[in-house]
């Protein structure tokens, strides 16, 4: 699985693109929710899911698994997208998202749901976590790896510099923070709202090593990982430039796009794209 | 009467519990030589991390290292632990249940010299008010370590609420609590006092001192403000029918308020409520201030005058 050629790209490939049509069919259904940020993390999550990380669905709470904390809590259609697909609960459950007495809480809920290794939503507290979980790590020298995926608006939070200055002074380098580099928050972009850039060269300041790589190329993902594994004595971070609602054009570079859902059309033609890109790409 | 402070008391139980138990990890916000988890950090360097002058991320920190198995105790004062990390101990700990326990110590007035910027008065009512937390306010060091060793085996966060000053100790080095139930000190029938952490020993002297008078009152220590003992509360309501509660808290949300819900929703008495009456602290000497806020024996004594002229109707 660890090796990076055709049978693995092709493979993340496909699951992304499984990932993104879940996203818009949950969303379509709950009818609320976070589009944008989900999409643009797609490629990202079927690397970690479907080539890196240690995880076995059959058993959520072995010891030595590696672990996800998706610090861009809101992002939880593109977590529970890949929870789905990699066994840890049926597809069936994604149509119930955000709905009364449903496992998936429109935040992510380790009580509520498998596979979900931390509760997140509030901006910056996931990195923190994941911080205390390589820390834990180390202490038991297991082995295991931890990730977390932030978004580039959520580096206004001043904790997740907090959780960056303690990363490096504890040389946790079985931690790898994956920035969703995607430009758009809320209120607009990013730079507008509150610029956060150099955000390669603050981390890099904070004595992380830092890769930058296309987050929507799976081959560049998967390299970085890669690369990831073999630093020694500090944690990494790999800038992701990624565009948010990447796969549907019309959602692309959009901020109204950050807390929409798409309705009944706009499903069925982010479906349409989505299913011309993977036939365009050899995926039935 | 032999004194000692209540974070003295953690710092020491906490070596103690640390070679116990290997799953314990402290954390700290560079305060350990004043929340006294240095002992631990001494003992066991492996297993104490200091977070530096960053609350937010220690509670974070926290959530991961429970999340992954571990028990937590984080320490830092009160005013930072309970206040600047508030949403932190709501989401990151609280609302996912995990098995941290947040140690604050300089809570209340008693902080001293450094000010109202530092004295914690609105904590309780902040932990007591979120989801799944436990709030235990410990009366002297014995009972600061027997709450300890609890909260080790109680699942789930807790925020212990500890002091920076010398206060005697009303138990013994043995002594045993139970989380949840409130320790009845002193019986008598004309009015209950229910107190906890240093007010525990000024209303066991002012129950001395109403006793030189003829009037006879309940004294318990109420060190578990949440979960709150109901049935303790309702049965002294009852009993007595004049409840004065006395915290080193403000009147708004602690234990005063968790009394006075309890009585009101299941046996409605007189419920006065002895803390600090809505306003910050200032720099002065420990004891300059619970004489300036009102928290000394006088004015409990004054407090039960009171009441009981309110009870005769």
């Amino acid at each position: 699985m660890r090796e990076i050629n055709e049978e693995s790209l092709k493979l993340v490939v496909k699951k992304a693109v499984i990932i993104r049509e879940s996203i818009i069919k949950m969303l379509g259904e709950s009818g609320s929710g976070h589009t944008g940020g989900s999409l643009s993390a797609a490629d990202i999550m079927a690397c970690l899911y479907f080539w890196e990380m240690n995880i076995d669905a059959k058993e959520p709470q072995t010891p030595g698994r590696d672990r996800f904390v998706l610090s861009k809590g809101h992002a939880a259609p593109v977590l529970y997208a890949a929870l789905a697909e990699k066994g840890f609960f049926p597809a069936e459950y994604l149509m119930r998202l955000r709905k009364w007495g449903s496992p998936l809480q429109g935040h992510p809920d380790m009580r509520k749901l498998a596979g979900v290794e931390a509760s997140t939503g509030s901006l910056g507290q996931g990195i923190s976590w994941a911080v205390g979980m390589a820390l834990a790590g180390k202490i038991d020298q297991a082995g295991f790896r931890v990730y977390t995926l932030l978004g580039d608006g959520e580096l206004e939070e001043g904790m997740v510099w907090e959780a960056a200055m303690a990363a490096a002074h504890y040389h946790l380098d079985n931690l790898t923070a994956i920035v969703d580099n995607n430009g758009l928050q809320i209120d607009g972009r990013v730079q507008k709202v509150m610029g956060v850039e150099p955000i390669a060269e603050k981390f890099a300041a904070f004595n992380w090593e830092v890769f930058e790589i296309d987050g929507h190329d799976p081959e560049q993902i998967m390299i970085a990982l890669e690369k990831a594994r073999s630093i020694k004595d500090r944690p990494t971070a790999i800038i992701a430039h990624t565009i948010k609602g990447k796969g549907c054009s019309f959602m692309e570079d959009k901020a109204e796009w950050h807390g929409t859902a798409p309705k009944k059309d706009e499903a069925d033609r982010a479906l349409a794209e989505i299913k011309a890109y993977a036939e365009s790409r050899g995926i039935c | 009467m032999e004194k000692q402070a209540t974070r003295d008391a953690y710092g020491e139980a906490l070596v103690e519990l640390g070679h116990l138990h290997n799953d314990i990890v402290v954390l700290d916000a560079d305060l350990s030589s004043s929340t006294k988890t240095s002992g631990f950090a001494k003992t066991f360097p492996d297993r104490f991390f200091n977070a530096g002058i960053a609350e937010q991320n220690m509670i974070g920190m926290a959530a991961g290292l429970a999340a992954a198995g571990k028990t937590v105790f984080a320490s830092s004062f009160a005013i930072f632990a309970a206040g600047r990390a508030f949403e932190q101990v709501r989401n990151s700990l609280a609302y996912a249940n995990l098995n941290v326990k947040v140690c604050a110590t300089h809570a209340g007035l008693t902080v001293g010299e450094d000010g109202g910027s530092h004295q914690a008065v609105e904590d309780i009512a902040l932990m007591r008010a979120v989801p799944n937390m436990c709030v235990v306010v410990p009366a002297d060091g014995p009972s600061t370590k027997a709450a300890l060793f609890k909260l080790y085996e109680r699942q789930g966060p807790a925020y212990l609420r500890l002091g920076r000053p010398a206060v005697p100790k009303i138990y013994n080095d043995k002594t045993d609590i139970v989380i949840g139930k409130g320790i009845e000190l002193r019986t008598g029938k004309d009015a209950a006092i229910i107190a906890c952490g240093i007010m525990v020993q000024k209303s066991l002297q002012a129950a001395r001192l109403l006793a030189e008078e003829g009037i006879e009152v309940t004294v318990v220590d109420m060190h578990t403000v949440k979960p709150i003992d109901k049935e303790l509360i309702i049965r002294l309501a009852k009993d007595t029918g004049a409840i004065l509660t006395a915290e080193e808290h403000s009147i708004i949300g602690g234990l005063g308020s968790a009394v006075a819900e309890t009585a009101a929703a299941d046996f409605p008495v007189l419920v006065e409520r002895l803390g600090i009456n809505d306003i910050f602290g200032q720099s002065a000497t420990p004891d300059q201030l619970l004489e300036h806020y009102g928290l000394t024996v006088q004015d409990i004594t004054e407090k039960i005058h009171l009441l009981l002229i309110k009870k005769k109707g």
